[in-house]
């Protein structure tokens, strides 16, 4: 992992997000929901780094504190879809048939949507929830590990080193999800560090537009939906912060990518 | 660019070349001070193992190795002409108007989506030999120099619609079309069938001739080279070993490396053993062969697979089915218990759908399978996954790479059939049947903890084997186990075979195309076509003396190399007239 150093860069900040998310209200200085009106407004200084927004609350609190359900969000809608994806995709590339042609023109419709729109549409319709949020997220993803998992499933369905596994009597079950599914993480990695940064960006899009996650709470999609009318009079530290912070976490993720792929493959193990 | 002058000056003078790639891990020499010569009208041949450097000379000869490839020292005259500082234009105006190169796979080469005749046109206009206009014409011109039949429909086919030896024609067709001067072929023909490689070698070496071209031949094939070739040239990890005229580089090798690569290619006059490096294994006594009791252990009977074709438009009018391929029409054998069989055929004759179908790996459309009087063909796959027949009958694959999985180690790897039909549970007694397996197929003990990619392919070969073994089979199915081996290789996995066989005494099924392998390790031969089996006998028999048109075109398509004496090593090698590259 250190042979690389745009690796080394990712990781790195990939754990400074997580120590940030682990301890984040503990670290800042003020609370981030307390309001205090006389202070309201206050351009960046000594006292509040990131200044204060309309009701006098300290921005650079309130986007620290923002990482952990940032995180929570995406990370649990990753890890939903890429569970869900991979079982599906895996399969109907492995078995093929009905099973194939069924999930395949139901991946289809999901993607037939503009995949916000649809998010929208879910967390609209099922309510107004984090948990709400996750499921739309997840599902708008789903389509993306269930193709790239079919596909490279397909591929490997008659190698030589399937075939023997099926001769040594080891069920088509177990052939596939304890033998195939391990071999297809490179790809899957690379899939899930793209999907991070978009995950962040659609719960944050979500909360900009008013679902999911509703004020008070810190959530840097909030607070840049509500920063934004205050850039026009000039107070720009509102929305460039929390937006600062997604860019950053958006960024890491994509970097981490390739480094994500080598630790799972084999072949860079020595 | 002028044309070289005199005829007896040679047309590409390579001179003391050294080609290096800059890697990771610093700079890495892939050729050492080569030297060759080639003369219009001749052919020479390179002749190594993977990763001898063969293919990297060639790339310099044309100017196309990649970006971290580069030319150290060394001179790589064309005609008197510098390639080695020729700039990007020139190499551009040289390379398909003056030398010309044909590659390894011509389907990959060949643009899917274009017909035939487009793709010619292009290299004729690229090259200004022909107009838009006269540019059919002359496509059709080009496809009948390389033989292939009825051009005027050929030239609006589709690259998918021919075959792989049609292909590497067409791909002659496009690298001659501007008349080069010099031919570099890079392993034209591993990958066709023996017959087609015939037809295709011999177009090469027609049009060498007719056309007063010189032509460089890369190959892994001794006994091709030694065929087609008037010189070649062995490398070994980068270096030249030797060279010569093919004639006597066969009756008097004179460098080790040589002579074993001449003893290990696969000969008529030869036995297993005969395949081995000199030394103690080489000593060692013929494997005797164990007594077969006669008695079957499996019996086919009338076994037939149809593979469905797509439903076509014309079809689908007519409200009825696509009638469907045929891979085997119902082929009837025999293998006795302790004996080897061998079945050969080429690409697409079904010699590998029998073998699946006998594993149970596809399922068969009709016929039966008795394996020790019980027909499996009738046992649903999930039932015979678990049944004892299951663990009497395994299979060696073809590729030695993909046969074993990328996340195990090579001990896992040969447990996995213990572990899966549940011979051996206990970690103490898997542990001790791997060791004992490792040391059966002549695996070092500390390769058992290494991951696919760390071992050679003969060593992943020999993983392979011994997870076939693992469930002491009485029946092995070997399909093409050596087919992606270097010939070095292949002779040891090939007597390794043969001593495991005299020492447990299991049936083999040896799927090959090769005759000249499975002459070395089967009692009996079955020759398959199209499907079905047109000849079957003892191995000598059909051997020489082939009752069949089409085992008799086999045989007789097989590369001769020049000399049919036994390659033993001469101790008066002094003798020899000196041989200067």
């Amino acid at each position: 992992m250190t042979g690389n150093p745009v690796t080394l860069l990712a990781f790195t900040l990939f754990s400074l997000l997580l120590v940030t998310a682990a301890l984040g209200p503990m670290l800042v200085p003020y609370d981030p929901i307390a309001s205090t009106p006389t202070g309201a407004l206050q351009p960046p200084s000594f006292k509040h780094w990131f200044g204060t927004d309309q009701v006098g609350r300290d921005v650079f609190s309130r986007v620290v504190v923002a990482t952990r359900l940032d995180l929570i969000i995406s990370v649990s809608a990753v890890a939903l879809s890429f569970f869900v994806g991979t079982a599906v995709g895996a399969a109907a590339g492995f078995w093929g048939g009905w099973f194939d042609r069924l999930s395949g023109r139901m991946l289809d419709t999901i993607m037939a949507f503009p995949l916000f729109v649809l998010a929208m549409g879910i967390v609209a319709a099922s309510g107004n929830t984090i948990e709400n949020v996750v499921i739309a997220t997840a599902i708008i993803n789903l389509p993306f590990y269930a193709r790239v998992a079919r596909a490279e499933v397909a591929v490997r369905r008659q190698a030589g080193w399937v075939l023997a596994a099926r001769l040594s009597g080891n069920p088509s079950a177990r052939i596939l999800y304890g033998r195939i599914v391990p071999n297809i993480l490179p790809p899957m990695m690379v899939q899930i560090s793209l999907n991070m940064g978009w995950s962040v960006l659609n719960a944050a899009g979500l909360s900009f537009i008013g679902l999911g996650i509703r004020p008070p709470t810190p959530e840097w999609g909030i607070m840049v939906a509500e920063g934004a009318s205050y850039i026009v009079s000039g107070e720009w530290w509102l929305a460039l912060f929390p937006g600062l912070a997604l860019m950053a976490a958006v960024f890491t993720f994509n970097l981490m990518g390739d480094g994500l792929r080598d630790l799972v493959d084999p072949q860079r193990r020595t | 660019m002028t044309s070289p002058a005199s005829p007896s000056t040679p047309l590409l003078a390579v001179d003391a070349l050294s080609v290096s790639f800059r890697t990771r891990s610093g700079p890495v020499q892939a050729v050492h001070d080569v030297s060759l010569t080639v003369r219009r009208g001749q052919t020479l041949g390179i002749v190594g193992e993977s990763g001898s450097g063969k293919s990297v000379t060639s790339y310099a000869v044309m100017g196309i190795l990649d970006r971290a490839g580069r030319i150290d020292s060394g001179s790589i005259r064309y005609g008197g002409f510098a390639l080695e500082t020729a700039s990007e234009t020139v190499m551009n105006s040289l390379r398909g108007r003056e030398i010309s190169m044909i590659f390894q796979n011509p389907r990959a080469a060949l643009n899917p989506i274009r017909t035939v005749g487009d793709q010619i046109a292009d290299v004729l206009i690229e090259h200004a030999q022909a107009t838009h206009q006269s540019a059919r014409e002359k496509a059709i011109e080009a496809l009948r120099r390389v033989r292939i039949r009825d051009p005027e429909q050929r030239v609006d086919s589709y690259p998918f619609e021919l075959s792989g030896g049609m292909c590497q024609r067409l791909m002659i067709a496009m690298a001659l079309a501007c008349r080069p001067q010099l031919l570099i072929a890079d392993e034209p023909t591993t990958g066709l069938d023996v017959t087609t490689q015939r037809a295709v070698m011999d177009l090469v070496r027609d049009l060498t001739r007719s056309e007063q071209m010189a032509t460089v031949l890369i190959t892994h094939d001794l006994g091709l080279a030694g065929e087609y070739c008037d010189d070649i040239i062995v490398m070994q990890r980068g270096r030249v070993v030797e060279s010569g005229p093919a004639r006597t580089l066969f009756t008097l090798p004179r460098h080790p490396y040589t002579q074993g690569l001449v003893r290990a290619t696969p000969h008529r006059a030869r036995t297993v053993r005969d395949l081995l490096p000199l030394g103690a294994a080489r000593e060692s006594t013929e494997p005797v062969q164990s007594a077969t009791t006669g008695r079957p252990l499996l019996d086919v009977v009338e076994l037939r697979k149809e593979f469905p074709r797509p439903r076509s438009l014309a079809n689908w009018l007519r409200r009825e089915k696509p009638q469907p391929f045929e891979a085997v029409k119902g082929i009837t054998f025999q293998v006795g218990a302790g004996e080897s069989v061998g079945l050969v055929g080429e690409s697409g004759c079904g010699k590998s759908t029998t073998s699946a179908m006998i594993m149970r790996l596809i399922e068969p459309t009709s016929g039966s399978i008795r394996f020790k009087g019980h027909d499996i063909a009738l046992l649903r796959p999930e039932v015979f996954a678990q049944s004892p027949a299951r663990a009497k009958m395994q299979m060696v694959f073809q590729d030695p790479t993909d046969s074993l999985d990328p996340r195990w180690s090579a001990a896992r790897s040969i447990a996995d059939p213990l572990v899966g039909l549940g011979i051996a549970s206990n970690r103490s007694e898997i542990d001790g049947r791997v060791e004992r397996l490792a040391q059966q197929v002549g695996l070092p003990l500390d390769l058992l903890d290494r991951l696919p990619h760390q071992l050679s392919g003969g060593q992943k070969a020999r993983v392979g084997i011994a997870r076939a073994l693992a469930c002491e089979p009485e029946l092995v199915v070997l399909d093409e186990p050596t087919a992606a081996l270097d010939v070095s290789v292949q002779a040891l996995v090939l007597n390794l075979l043969a001593d495991l066989r005299a020492s447990l005494g299991m049936a083999y099924l040896f799927v090959s195309h090769d005759l000249e392998v499975v002459r070395l390790l089967c009692d009996r031969v079955l020759v398959m076509r199209a499907g079905e089996i047109v000849e079957s006998g003892e191995t000598r028999q059909v051997l020489l003396e082939p009752r069949h048109e089409y085992t008799r075109a086999l045989l007789a398509a097989a590369p001769r190399p020049p000399s049919s004496a036994p390659a033993r090593p001469r101790t008066h090698a002094t003798d020899a007239p000196e041989i200067v590259s």
